[in-house]
């Protein structure tokens, strides 16, 4: 048995003319997002084999992550092993599944480490996904930027993490904002665009909600929430805010964009908590991995614990799974 | 279904809470539940009982006894005789057990809320977070202000013993903002909840045994209407608290009517939602899920009538049926639905024929695409467009998860669509204009408003409605008055203060005088046509009256309501004002002495003082029109609800016989220092006083309009203006003995009474003839709920 068919693909978003009227009417009141926040995880529960279900169904989702200025090729192989076999094996086959038949949504890592994770991945169909553009400050030279994203598809990234220029929106120059996404795109070329908001330092909701809609005129496949880096990366109501763009923008131009939160999710409950709120604002197509990713590198720790104890009936300890 | 299945499908599945400990609950009772009576809980025999079901399976879940008029009786007596100790252990000993009583819910919080599911059929969701929490919350409120009574409200006592009768859509929660201020307040109480739900009171008796509540302080009855009639009817109770129908409201007045019964109604509602253009659309339609599709829409305050600006309505409907689709209908145990069980069969059959009747006046169905349970009594989300305010789905509360909606183009017409109603409970407003919300939220008539939110609750801040709505705060430092009286309440009887008689004519050496009605700022002659003389106490007249009418009523109070925007006027305009009246009494004082002391037969030093005491009150009306200052309540959300003092609009008023100026400065002056437009009914023997007023008022840059006068005999008058649809108030202090009669007459549309109940009052005294106790009489508290947060 293997993992259920995918659904059919998307058409890639191929952005949209800047629409200002639209940008400017864009709302979100933050006090009205944080109560819808607050009784989301009450609101939805998930118990037993559908917990189990939709825990496999986030670690599918994962971006496994190392972003760290000690990565070696080692450690990337290592990680690499792990994307491809993130659940131990006996838990997998006792849920009803082959071995291999689970990896990770893709493996995400600096410029430098990507074609050592090609290599390592080769023929699993796990893509490689390279932050870029200066990450995470995105303020080097605009030339290189651009450069860095051509570097890292020729070494094989099938998706490319750029960051927006946060000064754009702090200044509301959302026509800059606009070019820098489509230049972006641009260079990616048949890479999937994946945009890094930081929305941590976006200031307030609206600001995230209107960037989140100009990147997906600009031609962002993804948009996605922070580097990790900031002091504040994935929340809910950022998510909640975020997800309500890519819904409005769907409505209104046909395309999907996917949602990837990063950064500060590293619990299995959270991560269902995620998943029910793209259930409840976006929809089920949203619920695989060309429209949905986590950002995050200990959250499957947590996830194959709580597999464990769904799987036993005890609760687990971290020394029984495979490290990445 | 396999893991395998549910990756491909991605259900939530079910996620029940356990009603085991809830069922052994029961079962420990044998599932037969008698009357709590002074403490203990006995099954008496030779008593009827009957079924209590779960809404949800349709299930019989036990016995509940019928309580009769004995057991009304002996709980009555129970209380009265608890009520002594109760009150004398002071506030201290008091808050002891209230907060015995917040830490015993809270620990007992998961059963409470199961047993409330099972009983109700409400989500657990909701009874767990949101239910729960506030029953504990609103206990702990309340120790505190049992603690601070005797500091912070040091001229209060309590009202003795409270008979109360709530209703089943929030059965403890209910309970708990009935009992916690009451009994904090050193009353003790005879309660009955909602024959559906019973059981989380009974469960609660038993936390009140753990508390080591006095006996007597609380007794609970169970059973059904019949038991809430003999509760209301009781002699003992001094004061009755309503929450529930409009129709049982409209009763309990009526059945109240000259008992000498404190009274608060908390009754229905046909709430507004209110959303503008520049809104977070996403989020409004988030906030109707709280607005009317919480607790299956079975709650007074839902936001029923939905109003949306036109440029938008198209999109936010769209974004609405979406929502619908969405939501999850079915056993309310399951941890992850929305939407759980209609209380009663025949309740859901009543919104089903509500919506029935009401389409064939127009509008747009649209019912949620949602998966419904084959059993059990349960109601799809529903949304009705384009319903016209004529259709009764804007008109009629329906107390299920249906909205009636329709459009606007002006923020006017908005407040206008808003305010075509009998009721006024609450509003939710949607805007992210703060200079748009806060014009809206004084304009509209209600109780309660919520920016940018709905359905918001908490013990520091007031609830409670206008009009059919009902009166009376529940919550906060307001609600606490609901359940105390000020210490120097008046206690003796009042007799019927009797005109002059007289036969001679008045000396033709002066210029004939007509006093005449003052209506509209103009002087105008009575439309009956009659006049009745006025007699000094040495049968000499000295005045003939007009003896006005129902027609003459009719005008003042059409004047007095053209005359409303007095409540918009700066506080300020409005102390000169009372300030300056004053003045121009104080430089006809004698004049005014004189006139006192001819009608009344009292000495000149005596009637002077009158006159002294009027000038010395206007002051003191002047003084509080600037400084009756509203409160910023800390409930906890980072936000503010702001209780705002509103006139209560159009006040109707019979004055006093005993004095004949002072008394009639004692309640107009508060009456127009917080806004109110009045029509003044004076003391019938004695009227002259008043209608030489109107020369004052003349001259001191009153509004037209917002002092009404009209001379009449008391009983003939009392049916057209306590009857009067657009007299929002009425106080009676005349001495004919018309209070029960007022307040019988009010339940036309249920407007405030303030009477006399046939006691004298000590008008010059400053302990019973003025303070807050009249300011409170003047006003409305709405409380504005502002979150905020960028």
């Amino acid at each position: 048995m293997s993992l259920p068919k995918s659904p059919p693909p998307i058409i890639r978003n191929p952005g949209t003319a800047l629409d200002l009227d639209w940008v400017f009417a864009v709302q979100a009141n933050t006090s009205a997002i944080e109560r819808r926040c607050k009784s989301l995880p009450a609101r939805r529960s998930v118990k037993k084999d559908n917990q189990a279900a939709w825990l496999l169904k986030a670690v599918s989702c994962i971006d496994l992550t190392t972003l760290s200025g000690d990565d070696t090729e080692n450690r990337v192989r290592r990680l690499c092993r792990k994307a491809k076999y993130p659940v131990r094996s006996d838990l997998l086959y006792s849920l009803g599944f082959q071995p291999n038949s689970i990896t990770t949504g893709a493996i995400c890592l600096y410029h430098e480490m990507v074609s050592t994770a090609v290599t390592a991945l080769k023929g699993s169909g796990i893509p490689v996904a390279a932050v870029s553009t200066g990450f995470p400050a995105g303020l080097s030279p605009y030339a290189l930027r651009l450069g860095e994203i051509g570097e890292s598809v020729k070494a094989g990234a099938q998706e490319i993490d750029i960051v927006i220029s946060r000064r754009h929106v702090l200044s509301q120059n959302w026509q800059a904002l606009y070019e820098e996404m489509k230049d972006f795109r641009d260079a990616c070329g048949e890479a999937h665009v994946k945009a890094i908001l930081a929305t941590g330092e976006l200031g307030t909701l609206r600001n995230v909600a209107r960037a989140s809609l100009v990147c997906m005129m600009g031609g962002a496949d993804f948009i996605k929430t922070s580097t990790g880096k900031e002091k504040v990366n994935a929340t809910l109501p950022v998510s909640l805010t975020m997800c309500r763009q890519i819904r409005d923008y769907h409505e209104k131009t046909g395309y999907m964009v996917g949602y990837k939160p990063a950064g500060g999710i590293s619990k299995a409950k959270d991560a269902i908590t995620y998943l029910s709120l793209i259930k409840e604002e976006l929809g089920d197509r949203w619920l695989y991995p060309d429209l949905f990713r986590f950002g995050a590198s200990s959250l499957l720790g947590d996830i194959e614990r709580q597999l464990e104890h769904f799987i036993t009936g005890h609760y687990s300890a971290d020394y029984r799974h495979a490290m990445g | 279904m396999k893991v395998k299945d549910i990756l491909e499908t991605m259900d939530y599945g079910e996620a029940p809470e356990s009603q085991d400990i809830a069922l052994e609950w029961l079962k420990k009772n044998n599932a037969k539940f008698g009357l709590f009576i002074n403490g203990e809980r006995k099954l008496t025999t030779r008593r009827k009982f009957f079924e209590t079901r779960n809404p949800a399976t349709g299930k019989s879940l036990a016995s509940i006894c019928q309580a009769e008029q004995k057991d009304v009786d002996e709980a009555m007596q129970c209380a009265r005789k608890a009520q002594t100790k109760w009150r004398e252990m002071g506030g201290n000993a008091r808050a002891k057990y209230l907060y015995a009583l917040a830490r015993i819910v809270q620990k007992h919080a998961r059963l409470l809320a199961v047993v409330e599911t099972i009983d109700n059929g409400k989500p657990i969701r909701e009874s767990r977070d949101v239910d729960i929490p506030l029953v504990a919350r609103h206990f702990y409120f309340h120790a505190g202000a049992a603690q601070l009574m005797e500091k912070e409200m040091p001229l209060h006592q309590p009202l003795g013993v409270v008979g109360q009768v709530i209703p089943w859509n929030f059965p403890l929660l209910m309970l708990a903002w009935k009992i916690a201020p009451a009994l904090a307040m050193g009353n003790t109480v005879v309660i009955k909840p909602a024959e559906y739900t019973s059981l989380s009171a009974l469960l609660f008796s038993e936390l009140c045994t753990e508390a080591g509540l006095p006996k007597g302080v609380l007794n609970i009855l169970t059973g059904d209407g019949r038991v809430g009639e003999m509760i209301v009817a009781h002699p003992e109770a001094d004061k009755i608290a309503f929450t529930g129908s409009t129709n049982v409201g409209r009763k309990i007045r009526i059945a109240t009517a000259g008992q000498q019964k404190e009274l608060s109604l908390e009754l229905g509602g046909k709430s507004p939602f209110i959303v503008f253009d520049d809104a977070d659309i996403d989020s409004a339609v988030e906030g109707l899920v709280d607005a009317i599709w919480f607790n299956q829409g079975q709650v007074c305050s839902a936001g029923s009538r939905l109003f949306v600006q036109e440029g938008v309505a198209q999109v936010f409907h769209k974004k609405l049926k979406a929502r619908m689709d969405k939501l999850r209908v079915g056993n309310p145990l399951d941890k992850s639905i929305d939407i759980g069980a209609i209380i009663d069969p025949t309740q859901r059959d009543a919104i089903s024929l509500s919506v029935e009747n009401g389409l064939k006046e127009g509008g747009n169905l649209y019912v949620g695409k949602n998966k419904l349970p084959d059993t059990g009594c349960f109601y799809p989300p529903t949304l009705i467009t384009d319903v016209d305010p004529v259709s009764p789905l804007m008109q009629e509360e329906i107390f299920g998860p249906v909205l009636a909606s329709t459009t606007f183009r002006t923020p006017s017409e908005a407040v206008a669509l808003a305010n075509n109603t009998r009721y006024g409970l609450a509003a939710s407003i949607w805007t992210e204009n703060i200079n748009l919300a806060l014009d809206i939220a004084p304009q509209v008539i209600c109780g309660v408003t919520w920016i940018n939110s709905a359905n918001q609750f908490d013990a520091s801040t007031g609830f409670g409605g206008r009009r059919e709505s009902g009166f009376g705060r529940e919550g906060g430092w307001e609600g606490l008055y609901a359940y105390a009286k000020p210490c120097h309440s008046p206690s003796k009887p009042l007799g019927k203060i009797e005109a002059k008689k007289g036969e001679s004519y008045p000396e033709k050496n002066e210029i004939d005088r007509t006093p005449k009605l003052f209506i509209g700022g103009k002087q105008v002659r009575s439309d009956s046509g009659y006049s009745y003389p006025i007699f000094s106490n040495a049968g000499k007249e000295i005045g003939l009256v007009g003896r006005g009418n129902r027609k003459d009523i009719r005008n003042a109070v059409e004047a007095a309501s053209a005359a409303k925007d007095w409540g918009k006027k700066t506080t300020h305009l409005r102390a000169q004002i009372i300030y300056y009246i004053a003045e121009n009494l104080s430089s006809r004082k004698n004049e005014f002495a004189e006139k006192i002391s001819a009608m009344t037969g009292r000495v000149h030093e005596s009637a002077k003082e009158e006159v002294n005491h009027s000038i010395d009150r206007l002051f003191t009306y002047a003084a509080w029109a600037d400084k009756f200052d509203g409160a910023a309540h800390g409930a906890p959300v980072r936000g503010v609800a702001l209780a705002m003092n509103e006139p209560v609009g159009v006040i109707g008023i019979i004055c006093p016989d005993e004095c004949p100026l002072l008394g009639l400065i004692s309640l107009i002056a508060p009456a127009i220092a917080m806004g109110n437009p009045c029509v003044v009914i004076p003391s019938e023997p004695f009227p002259l006083s008043a209608t030489d007023l109107c020369q004052v008022w003349e001259t001191s840059d009153l509004p037209n309009g917002v002092i009404n006068l009209v001379t009449a005999k008391h009983h003939e008058i009392i049916d057209p203006l306590a009857g009067h649809m657009n007299v929002d108030a009425f106080w009676y202090f005349g001495s004919s003995g018309l209070s029960s009669n007022v307040e019988k007459i009010s339940a036309s549309n249920l407007k405030r009474t303030w009477v006399n109940q046939g006691l004298q009052r000590d008008w010059s005294g400053h302990l019973e003839g003025e303070g807050k106790e009249f300011l409170r009489q003047a006003t409305e508290i709405k409380n504005i709920w502002i979150p905020f947060g960028e």
